[in-house]
């Protein structure tokens, strides 16, 4: 019993520090702001849905997390060997038992699936542009593998393209426009993408817009948003792609839909003038128009 | 029978003078110095060779993690280059992979299967011993590649990036040719287990008798023997896409990089598997031990490692959310994952209950092994996380998977490892691991562990991406990152003082004795260390815990004061 004694204020200040660590490990990364959710701000549904969905996620893992080493630091503490201690229960198994958490295990499961189907549509559906949004350009909807059509029909799609290490966008309409590394979109609008690589593997990544969507040569792949929020989100690409890997960094540019259009016709007229000079100057040369 | 057979047979020899069949005693080493090294085919020489062998490059894997960190461990550092930081992600993770879990586990299971299962031998030595040279083969081949260009396209080597066109040097050949060598090296290993677990097992070790590492050992090698011939596939395309002009994987030539991803994974997950399952083994012997109580539900932590064996061939595209497939293919890897949370937590329920009313004995290995537990379930909990694919969507490719990873790898297999072996040190080398040292090595490596990885689940929250070399000073990532770093090498210092305890205790250690634990299984029967032919006598197995049984018995003599009933290897005779 004397041993007993002198093990319990021990195994007491063990666990304080124990304790003090795990809370010290809490409260780093809360000291922060938004360090245990993912980054949201744009006011798209996809990323406001992944966001619900780990919240559930967290909440039902975290009950878990809270039994097991609940469970694990009690047995830990209350049974530890000490001299005229009870003797160690000789205890096979107990076959009501190993039922009961099977089942329990699979109930937590089958919630989850159901939760994640549940919103799946909101993440991965386009939602309907926004009333009064700029008028878009689906361009021509093929029969996609994942993606449903955008209600309404009115959605601006733009294709976008990773190279090592840049990301290029396409965008619809007449006139051909195009730019590198900054993506401009109306604010309101859908914005479907078609992303696809022309040399290695990348993945198309802005944080604050949802998922991502790996871009595979040879494939295309979908993803959409609508942001609601004008302003700049910044991404960089996900996949590694070889040594630029962390600087093929990428910008979503969201105006209001009359500044983007200005944007739109401006890079035009750019892309014009310019491959005009480009023409011209290649006349000199002597190399023919291309 | 066996035990009375060798016993008359021992008798015969011994009075018809013939040469000494089965039953030899203290016998001498037959060869000494450092080439009997090279020829030997001892299953327990062949396991220290490979524990050795293993550490070492674990120790090397670990340098290069310690690099990366550094580089990290400020915005925009330029501490290496990006070419380096690239190289340095290749040789961490397949060193880690390929050279130190996979491997280490087969060097644990080739000294202790045979003695657990009371076999004098594994069913092959000299394959045994084969297995063992290819391994080391392949290790230096990777590591060769360090004086001309390492290979800089990750542990995944994702297709087209691995081609010529991207990566034109030796770097990826190299890394090819140590994914032949390390697979064929585990196969003849996975054969061996399989024939040595299937024919060699004690009289009365019936399939319900057999100790749970054996079991796991049994299935950990069925899952290489499915596993390996994706990844030996897929790696032999790659050379012919490399340099003998085949498009496999080249989008341009009519092949599909998404084909190497397949592949890569229908190997890689089950891979995961096969660097967890002999540590579920070695956590279900030493938490029994430990808490002096048997196991609880035997047989449903056997089931369950079957059952996970089973699921784990049917997962691996959850490594490929992100990727351009459909969403009713998504939908079902995000359900078989699913699945496989239900046997991996009846383990964990198995492995609390087992704890549960016992009388716990603080030693070190019970440390790790309660460590494995209390971060083994963190690794699960976000590995179901993940597994929500379009929550995955965002987490794919980020820190969050990173430190998931490691919480499964490091909090799980690592610190299974370590207790495994501080649980059998004593068998291996005849003294005891200092326990002191042990508990300073535990703490800091539980501590540097977390402060390590627990922050990086928020920089994946935050948004970064893993594999960058450097990162903008956005957001929190400059702290996050200088904490993660700061913890790594408190992990680092954890890790050399288990460095420094076997390298002082292999000399200086106390003496173990046959029994230091009061074990349960066959291998505390032998002497530590075992002698070359392991047990002189292989008592008749009667139930999971024989070494229990004996002990009973021989407290029973010497109630009734009949000395001569002691087992004749146990003591110091």
């Amino acid at each position: 019993m004397p041993a007993a004694r002198f093990s319990r204020p021990r195994s007491a200040a063990l666990l304080a520090v124990l304790g003090a660590l795990l809370l010290l490990l809490i409260a780093a990364p809360a000291a922060f702001a938004d360090a245990f959710t993912p980054e949201d701000g744009s006011g798209s549904r996809n990323a406001e849905g992944i966001h619900t969905l780990f919240v559930i996620a967290m909440v039902i893992g975290g009950a878990i997390f809270a039994l097991v080493e609940g469970v694990l630091i009690v047995s830990l503490i209350r049974f530890r060997q000490r001299r005229g201690g009870p003797p160690p229960a000789q205890i096979r198994g107990n076959t009501p038992l190993e039922i009961g958490w099977t089942i329990g295990a699979a109930t937590i499961v089958l919630v989850l699936a159901v939760i994640t189907f549940a919103y799946l549509g909101d993440i991965k559906d386009p939602e309907r542009s926004a009333a009064g949004a700029a008028k878009g350009d689906a361009g021509v909807q093929l029969a996609a593998l994942n993606q449903s059509a955008v209600p309404g029909g009115k959605a601006l799609n733009i294709d976008v393209n990773g190279q090592q290490y840049l990301w290029r966008y396409d965008y619809p309409g007449k006139d051909q426009v195009f730019s590198y590394y900054d993506m401009y979109v109306p604010v309101g609008t859908t914005v479907t993408l078609k992303i696809t690589a022309s040399d290695v593997v990348h993945s198309w990544w802005i944080p604050k817009l949802g998922g991502k969507a790996d871009a595979v040569p040879g494939h295309t792949n979908e993803t959409w948003f609508r942001v609601n929020k004008a302003g700049t989100y910044t991404g960089e690409c996900a996949e590694l792609c070889g040594e630029g890997h962390a600087d093929m960094r990428a910008r979503v540019i969201a105006l209001p839909p009359d500044q983007f259009k200005a944007w739109m016709a401006r890079q035009a007229a750019d892309i014009k003038d310019s491959q005009a000079k480009l023409s011209l100057a290649r006349q000199i040369r002597g190399e023919g128009s291309p | 029978m066996a035990t009375t057979e060798a016993a008359a047979r021992a008798r015969t020899a011994v009075t018809n003078g013939g040469p000494p069949e089965i039953v030899v005693r203290g016998v001498p080493e037959r060869t000494t110095g450092w080439t009997s090294w090279l020829t030997t085919t001892d299953h327990k020489r062949i396991g220290i060779l490979y524990l050795y062998t293993t550490f070492l490059f674990f120790i090397l894997g670990g340098v290069e993690a310690l690099l990366m960190r550094l580089q990290l461990a400020q915005p925009n550092n330029t501490l290496l280059e990006p070419k380096t930081y690239n190289e340095l992600v290749t040789m961490h993770g397949t060193t880690m992979v390929f050279l130190f879990v996979v491997p280490v586990l087969a060097g644990f299971a080739n000294y202790m299967l045979p003695l657990m299962i009371g076999a004098r031998d594994m069913a092959f030595p000299r394959l045994n011993a084969l297995s063992y040279w290819i391994f080391l083969g392949g290790g230096m081949v990777f590591y060769a590649s360090l004086f001309f260009t390492p290979p800089s396209a990750g542990w995944t080597s994702y297709a087209p990036l691995s081609d010529n066109a991207f990566l034109p040097n030796n770097g990826i050949d190299a890394w090819i040719l140590l994914i032949h060598l390390t697979g064929i090296s585990s196969l003849l290993g996975a054969i061996n287990f399989t024939a040595t677990i299937h024919n060699m097992r004690a009289k009365g070790m019936g399939w319900g008798r057999m100790p749970i590492f054996v079991w796991t050992v049994l299935v950990y090698s069925y899952l290489l023997i499915l596993a390996l011939p994706a990844v030996a596939a897929a790696v032999t395309m790659l050379l012919t896409d490399r340099h003998f002009g085949t498009a496999f994987f080249d989008n341009t030539g009519g092949g599909d990089p998404m084909l190497w991803q397949h592949l890569f994974w229908f190997f890689g997950h089950p891979e995961v598997y096969i660097m967890i399952l002999p540590v579920f083994g070695m956590i279900s012997e030493i938490l029994p031990v430990f808490a002096r109580k048997p196991i609880f539900g035997y047989k449903a932590i056997v089931a369950s490692s079957a059952g996970i064996t089973f699921l784990s061939m049917l997962v691996w595209a959850h490594h490929m959310f992100a990727t351009p497939t459909a969403t009713v293919v998504l939908a079902f890897f995000m359900l078989s994952s699913f699945a496989i949370a239900i046997p991996t937590g009846i383990k964990i329920f198995n492995w609390l209950a087992t704890l549960w009313r016992g009388a716990i004995v603080f030693k070190t290995p019970l440390f790790f092994a309660a460590g494995f537990l209390s971060m083994f379930v963190i690794g699960g909990i976000s590995g179901v996380v993940l597994a929500i694919f379009p929550v995955d969507w965002y987490f794919n490719d980020t820190y969050f998977v990173v430190a998931h990873i490691h919480y499964v790898l490091f909090g799980g297999s690592v610190f299974g490892i370590f207790a495994g072996l501080y649980y059998w040190f004593p068998k291996m080398s005849g003294r005891m691991l200092s326990e002191g040292l042990g508990k300073i090595s535990f703490w800091l490596m539980f501590a540097g562990f977390n402060l390590t990885f627990l922050i990086q689940h928020s920089l994946g929250l935050e948004g970064m991406p893993r594999r960058i070399y450097r990162y903008p000073d956005y957001s929190n990532w400059p702290e996050f990152n200088l904490i993660s770093t700061i913890g790594s090498f408190i992990l680092g210092i954890g890790v050399l003082v288990t460095v420094v305890n076997v390298l002082m205790s292999a000399r200086a250690g106390k003496r173990a004795g046959n029994d230091p634990w009061q074990a349960n299984t066959l291998e505390w029967f032998a002497q530590s260390p075992p002698p070359e032919n392991n047990f002189d006598i292989v008592p008749r197995v009667r139930s999971v815990e024989p070494m229990k049984d004996i002990r009973r018995d021989v407290a029973r003599a010497s109630q009734s004061s009949e000395t001569v009933a002691q087992p004749a290897t146990t003591g110091a005779t």
